[in-house]
């Protein structure tokens, strides 16, 4: 197959010859890409194929009323572990009333990936911007500020445990050592106290990255802004914010993903089977450990696609450059471009909308 | 590629901003210095108060582990001393930590090297499935793909080796996520070099290989940089990969084993020498970030943001 | 039902193009566990080196014990693979090691007296020898260590609840230690009058495998069972109802903190130790920890311990410990056997103790005058072991967990209303004990 579509596109290839390396790429790009794919087979490829094949099976639980000995093995179901979230809900009473396992994990994760990562992305600018603004010590802020993420999170999960422990500092601090907040039991502050955690580690992340952003947008930018008599607010909305999107879009998508599956936290911090902290990554593997592997396999494609339809949306939405290709971006555009002319075709008076993004910002 | 061309000098870093803006000390100017001043402040209490509750909690006495007061009193090194006792064998754990860090981050720049400059200069028909099949593999939940993968790495097929307890084990599968982020910065980093220097190298009489070797290589050095200690810290802080493979006592990395800190009888959690091993362990990573932190701004600064 | 099966799985795999998984399929096929559970004669006596699988060995007792076996033996060593403190992950790795057929080469395996039935059904276990003696052990704990009247896992450790008192605050007002609730809480109203800041009554109420057993003693010390004697679900009865309602009013008028509701055993013990509470319900391990003079505990020498209190008498703790049980993979059953024999007998049992301050199963070590002098709680601790209920013996045992902790912690946190959680327990359970 791979055969076909080489000899396919190769007449094109030779027509839009660009650089030094045009001849005979496919084969090289296929050997110095080898082992990266290789190791992704490995490790991800097979697993999610024997991943998907486990969700659409289910291990035998009956017991032999003689021996008690359960019938090992398993049957292949269909669809059902999928269909069964609907048909034979597992009703958990978490923060938000009694209900199926399943959404009330399904709604932890969409709010600790809202909240977190938008207040994320407020402070880690927030910082970015006292930081761009430094005089003096900015090498200590900056190192300072990659400490909560250089600390492996199994320890910080230990650590914030230690401080919002019942009679621990948290309490001490806020003054309510004689009424004090269970942050750690399984109630909405043990979801506040989840926020605080992964923000503290994570705010960082994104205001170095917005930092280097800001880093490079030229000083005569805000000099003419300046001349203009803009106040800060409009440099601020007006200059800086588009300057720095396309790196600040990109580390909001990657954090976004990875709050998507986050696990070691409140599997940390909180503990295992607490609603009102349980993300889908977690209850998968809560159902793993139950060896109920073909449900597990089926919340994690749901988490999955998920995921996926998170980061199309932030692609389509917010112009994320993540794949940042040129040569794929022309082809869009050029597809774009044939859908508008068709729409205009359509439409007799169809407005122009006129769309900025990261791409065609940069070049 | 007229961004290339615009000369260097026009980005005035904001030290020399501040220089230029020294004239004019009005009220305002010294506002604007005192709340940035504040605003630093407040920075770094907020990044490390809760790291100095984890250094000051690792310095009382090891029955005190869960005590409130803002200073170890008595302080005592007990904690650190206990880590390093014979039982605990966090030696070891370092040693391995060191191992499986270090060889992934390596692989992770070799594979990811060749890989990203794959995508970034040549052109070929898959490259869009290939881009996100990168992408799409960071995208699968990775704590239940551990099942699956564990008996695969455990000899329950006779195809695939027994790989329990060997540093392979943990290596391989920690490659899965820092290749996805390498592959990604690194193709964003070299797409920025125009490859007008590999044609003037080769021009020159060097080999494509030359030219990736002697230009692009160095002129990318800030991007692998950044790109090395990114995954040498996520696989130093790996989690779950380690403890599901690595099991045996002389193969467990630092994180598992400071995770499986116990008191002297059970039940009993030891805070104060968990704390230490805590401190022991982000110590490296500390010395990497404050040795290098200038670097790892520029290197995020060429890299992702173009 | 196997070759559909399989032609399914073998459908799949072309499907998804890999010609690796039709041999990973096969991997997994069908089979009565039952027809390979109890091993043959001749595996019992194959020896050679053994792995020996618990949690962590926290006093480095367990690898002193194991270079004296490895001294006597030397074609036949021991070692010692140490799993995380936390069960669920001790669990989940014996699980892997036995559906991968062995691969972490797991032989003897230290089990929570909880998992048996499912280790047993599963066919992770081996049935262990009838030639086995087990007389002189603990009652309870070789039932613990029993699934369909057949011996999977030898007693080794056993554990029941204490109920630790202030000793100074009782002498000082002239009370006795509580026997029922009602005592507990009269004395507690006349301790508070001289102290007004000391809560009475703790345990571990935090949503994880210590409620099940707090729980537990609370359905049982108030007349309620979760499951009758031929094992039907019957945890909505009155009394289990009253049980659960004491601890519901407990909360509420604050017998027992709020606070509760995080703690673990550790966090239980930090508040009885720095003097909070009146009565703590712990185990045995806290006896030396609150001991301490080092200036970590307030109460060294204020303190004694006591059976737990119930309803209209004495409560009834919930059995803990540990079995030891043999991997049904091990390739050496014969030193494994062997092993598991020398490890429990009665004078390591004892060494065992003496290091680990752990509940031996030999019962005559109960009167042993070297252990009682220097463990006074072992008499009290015999009679909470000798009088314990042990938790509900379920394959599906994490659900069935799952579903008590659900349902004692809606209670607890006034959720659901006593009667309405255990109706609802009830329906769980009878869907789960079969």
């Amino acid at each position: 197959m791979a055969v076909t579509t080489a000899e396919r596109t190769a007449p094109v290839a030779t027509k839009r010859k660009k650089n030094a390396f045009s001849d005979g790429q496919g084969a090289l790009a296929a050997m110095l890409l080898a082992p990266t794919m290789l190791v992704l087979l490995l490790v991800a490829g097979i697993p999610i194929i024997m991943s998907v094949t486990e969700s659409f099976f289910r291990t035998n639980d009956r017991i032999d009323p003689q021996t008690g000995l359960v019938q090992t093995g398993t049957n292949f179901v269909g669809f059902q572990n999928f269909t069964d979230i609907f048909a034979h809900p597992a009703t958990v009473v978490g923060v938000y009333g009694s209900m199926d396992r399943l959404v009330n994990s399904f709604i932890n994760t969409t709010l600790f990936t809202v909240v977190c990562v938008i207040l994320e992305t407020v402070l880690g600018v927030s910082m970015a911007l006292i930081m761009a603004k430094a005089f003096r010590g900015r090498g200590l802020v900056r190192a300072s500020i990659l400490v909560p993420w250089a600390i492996p999170t199994i320890v910080s999960a230990m650590m914030w445990k230690l401080i919002f422990n019942t009679s621990g500092v948290a309490n001490k601090v806020l003054g309510l050592t004689n009424n004090p907040i269970l942050w750690l039991a399984d109630n909405k502050y043990s979801q506040i106290s989840i926020i605080v955690a992964d923000v503290w580690k994570t705010a960082p992340f994104i205001g170095l990255l917005t930092l280097a952003g800001l880093q490079t947008i030229p000083a005569e930018v805000y000099e003419a802004a300046r001349v203009d008599g803009a106040n800060a607010w409009q440099t601020f909305v007006r200059i800086t914010l588009p300057m720095v999107k396309p790196a600040l879009v990109v580390a909001v998508l990657f954090r976004t993903l990875d709050t998507l599956r986050m696990f070691d936290l409140p599997y940390g911090m909180i503990g295992a089977n607490k609603y009102s902290v349980e993300t889908l990554s977690m209850f998968a593997y809560q159902e793993t450990m139950q060896t109920r592997y073909g449900p597990a396999a089926a919340y994690s494609i749901i988490l999955f696609f998920y995921i996926v339809l998170v980061a199309f949306l932030f692609v389509k939405l917010l112009g994320a450059d993540v794949v940042g290709d040129e040569e794929l971006k022309a082809v869009n555009a050029q597809r774009k471009r044939m859908k508008a002319l068709h729409q205009q075709q359509a439409k007799a008076a169809g407005r122009v909308r006129t769309n900025v993004t990261s791409g065609s910002a940069a070049s | 590629m007229t961004q290339v061309a615009t000369p260097v000098i026009a980005h005035l870093t904001p030290e020399e901003l501040g220089a230029l803006n020294k004239p004019h000390r009005d009220i305002s100017w010294w506002l604007g210095r005192i709340a940035s001043a504040a605003g630093m402040a407040l920075i770094v209490v907020y990044c490390l108060m809760p790291f100095y509750w984890m250094v000051i909690s690792a310095f009382r006495l090891p029955t005190m582990g869960q005590s409130t007061d803002y200073w170890p009193s008595p302080a005592s090194f007990e904690n650190f001393v206990g880590v390093f006792s014979p039982q605990n064998n966090f030696l070891r754990a370092i040693v391995n930590s060191l191992v499986v860090s270090v060889t992934t981050t390596v692989l992770t720049l070799v594979f990811g090297i060749i890989g990203a400059y794959a995508l970034a200069r040549l052109r070929f028909a898959a490259k869009g499935l290939v881009l996100s099949i990168i992408i799409g593999c960071s995208m699968f939940p990775g704590v239940t793909l551990l099942v699956p993968l564990f008996k695969l790495f455990t000899g329950t097929y006779s195809w695939f080796p027994n790989w329990l307890n060997q540093y392979q084990a943990a290596i391989i599968p920690s490659l899965s996520f820092g290749l996805p982020l390498c592959v990604w910065n690194l193709t964003a980093f070299f797409r920025q070099l125009p490859v007008e220097l590999e044609q003037a190298a080769m021009v020159d009489g060097c080999t494509p290989g030359q030219a990736f070797r002697k230009i692009i290589l160095p002129l990318a050095a800030p991007g692998v940089f950044t790109t090395a200690i990114l995954t040498f810290i996520a696989v130093w802080n790996e989690f779950m990969i380690a403890l599901t493979f690595l099991q045996s006592k002389d193969m467990k990395t630092a994180t598992v084993a400071l995770s499986q800190f116990t008191g002297n009888l059970g039940y009993n959690i030891p805070y104060g020498s968990i704390m230490a091993a805590g401190v022991i362990t982000t110590i490296p990573l500390l010395i990497l970030v404050l040795f290098f932190q200038r670097r790892i701004v520029a290197g995020l600064t060429a890299g992702g943001v173009k | 039902m196997a070759s559909k099966n399989q032609l399914a799985r073998l459908t799949l795999s072309v499907l998804s193009a890999t010609a690796l998984l039709a041999t990973a399929a096969c991997g997994s096929s069908s089979g009565a566990a039952g027809a390979s559970a109890s091993a043959s004669t001749d595996e019992w006596s194959k020896t050679g080196p053994i792995n020996y699988v618990q949690g962590k060995d926290t006093s480095g007792y367990v690898q002193g014990i194991l270079d004296k076996w490895n001294a006597l033996h030397p074609d036949q060593k021991v070692t010692l693979v140490e799993l995380s403190e936390s069960a669920d992950e001790q669990r989940a790795a014996m699980i892997k090691n036995a559906e991968s057929k062995g691969a972490s080469n797991y032989d003897v395996l230290s089990v929570d007296v909880v998992w048996t039935a499912e280790f047993a059904a599963n066919g992770y276990l081996a049935q262990l020898p009838s030639s086995l003696d087990t007389s002189g052990y603990l009652k309870a704990a070789v039932d613990s260590g029993t699934y369909f009247n057949k011996l999977y896992a030898f007693p080794s450790t056993s554990d029941g609840a204490l109920l630790y008192y202030r000793k100074d605050l009782l002498d000082a007002a002239g009370l006795q230690v509580p026997k029922t609730w009602s005592d507990m809480k009269a004395a507690c109203a006349k301790i508070k009058t001289t102290n007004p800041s000391i809560d009475c009554y703790g345990g571990q109420f935090q949503k994880y495998e210590g409620l099940t057993c707090n729980f537990a003693e609370m359905v049982n010390s108030a007349g309620g069972q979760f499951l009758s004697s031929d094992g039907k679900p019957t945890v909505n009865t009155p009394q289990a109802v009253a049980g659960v309602q004491w601890a519901v009013d407990a909360f509420k008028d604050g017998t027992i903190p709020k606070a509760a509701l995080t703690w673990k055993e550790e966090e239980s013990r930090k508040a009885f130790q720095d003097g909070n509470l009146v009565f703590l319900r712990n185990w045995p391990y806290v006896y030396t920890l609150a001991q301490k003079t080092d200036g970590s505990s307030k109460v060294a020498g204020k303190f004694g311990v006591a059976p737990i209190p119930g309803l209209n008498g004495p409560g009834v703790s919930t059995l803990g410990g540990h079995n030891m049980g043999i991997s049904k993979y091990s390739q050496n059953k014969g030193t494994a056997l062997a092993f598991l024999k020398w490890y429990n007998s009665p004078e390591n049992q004892k060494s065992n103790t003496l290091a680990n301050s752990s509940a031996p199963t030999w019962t005559a070590l109960y009167t042993d005058p070297e252990l009682t002098s220097k463990f006074a709680y072992l008499p009290v601790l015999k009679a909470s072991i000798d009088n314990a209920q042990a938790r509900p013996k379920a394959v599906k045992y994490g659900d069935v967990t799952l579903a008590i902790q659900d349902a004692a912690y809606n209670a607890l946190n006034g959720t659901a209303a006593p009667k309405a959680a255990m109706d609802d327990l009830q329906t769980k359970l009878q869907a789960l004990v079969k």
